[in-house]
């Protein structure tokens, strides 16, 4: 073996060691990682204490957005189509807000259930297009409801 | 063959022919694709005129990881098979990448304001980005933090292949986790989500911005080769003014 494939296999072995050992610990860190529970996590995983701040994201649920009155909050519900959480925020939403958007919501569950928000991000998708082309796909009936609601 | 462009004069003669080759269309397909990502291309149908800011954006992102790339090729073919122009190559590389991925965070941020309610978060995406742009800084501190050029270059050229691991965490980071930022809209296996008249101005930045990186890369490595020639000679000079 020359030098040269000596230097070259001990790099290419440097690597794939480096990289087994990255994907360990990512996968290891996972529950850190992730920027957000989803409502289905926030069900299901109880270990969420209450008084500590957690991010839901989901989709706002179609007919639950209910805009402030008196007391200025926001009332709405996040889903991930399986499981649904109940929001209260006071203070301004995003211009992109609305129902059916996906929203990051950063806040504590309350001990019945609710959830009080302190911040409430709008997430965008990754689909790009014109106004007349998203207008078009509605009226011809194929506009999916595909956001990102993981 | 590639062997016989470690001659500075005949890299020199070769990188003068390839100059004008990449400068003047990158020049042009930059300035055409300015004009219609910020005048001849729709609005979002969410985003509204804001979508502008994806047309430096997307393309500045590609070339961050592109650049890397290209860092730790060279970085690798520098220590495997030691070509005398692959760690200069890298060296040349460095802050234009580093720019890269600065100009990648800012517009980020000045669209992350508006749409999604926030300048930063720190979730997987965005925070990989960032250590990609510390791993640029990295790179460059530490190939100047030895009195001896070469020990500078061999441990850099380590720090660049061991930070390449980053580049595919940055790609799939959308994949893999929850993330703020959304997932991947041009490269995947469905197809691009973006529509045709938003994604031939995205195309048109990003080839002008490759070729731009190419002329921006050459001219860099002439410079530091330069340097290095005024260096050496400034060195045989004291050398012999010693000996006299």
């Amino acid at each position: 073996m020359t030098r040269k494939r000596r230097r070259l296999n001990f790099i290419i072995l440097g690597l794939l060691t480096l990289g087994v050992a990255a994907a360990l610990v990512l996968t290891a860190l996972e529950d850190k990682i992730v920027f957000f529970y989803s409502p289905t996590d926030i069900v299901t995983k109880k270990q969420i204490p209450t008084n500590q701040q957690v991010r839901v994201g989901g989709l706002v649920k179609e007919g639950t957005w209910k805009k402030p009155t008196n007391d200025l909050t926001h009332r709405f519900t996040v889903t991930d189509l399986r499981h649904n959480i109940p929001i209260s925020y006071k203070g301004i939403i995003p211009d992109i807000f609305r129902e059916g958007q996906g929203v990051v919501v950063l806040g504590k569950l309350q001990a019945d259930g609710n959830f009080q928000a302190d911040e409430v991000l709008a997430k965008h998708d990754e689909k790009y297009m014109p106004p007349e082309v998203a207008e078009a796909l509605k009226k011809s009936g194929k506009w999916k409801q595909t956001e990102d609601a993981k | 063959m590639i062997q016989q462009y470690a001659n500075p004069a005949r890299f020199n003669r070769l990188a003068a022919t390839l100059m004008p080759w990449f400068a003047w269309p990158a020049g042009v397909l930059i300035a055409v694709g300015l004009y219609f990502a910020l005048f001849n291309s729709p609005p979002d149908y969410q985003q509204g005129d804001t979508v502008r800011i994806m047309y430096v954006h997307v393309p500045s992102a590609w070339m961050a990881l592109f650049v890397y790339t290209s860092m730790a090729i060279s970085s690798a073919v520098g220590l495997i098979w030691k070509h005398p122009l692959a760690h200069l190559s890298a060296q040349a590389a460095a802050p234009i990448g580093a720019c890269f991925t600065f100009v990648c965070l800012l517009t980020g941020s000045l669209w992350g304001k508006p749409m999604w309610g926030t300048w930063w978060v720190w979730d997987a995406r965005l925070t990989s980005v960032l250590i990609l742009f510390f791993l640029y800084l990295g790179f460059m501190a530490l190939q100047n933090a030895f009195d001896d050029p070469a020990r500078g270059e061999r441990s850099a050229a380590i720090l660049a292949i061991i930070g390449f691991i980053n580049v595919p965490i940055i790609k799939f980071s959308v994949d893999w986790w929850n993330t703020l930022h959304q997932p991947a809209s041009v490269v995947k296996i469905s197809g691009p989500a973006i529509h045709s008249s938003m994604l031939i101005p995205l195309f048109v930045m990003g080839v002008g911005f490759t070729l731009y990186f190419c002329a921006l890369l050459l001219l860099r490595m002439k410079t530091l080769m330069l340097a290095r020639r005024a260096r050496g000679m400034s060195m045989a000079q004291l050398h012999q003014q010693a000996s006299e």
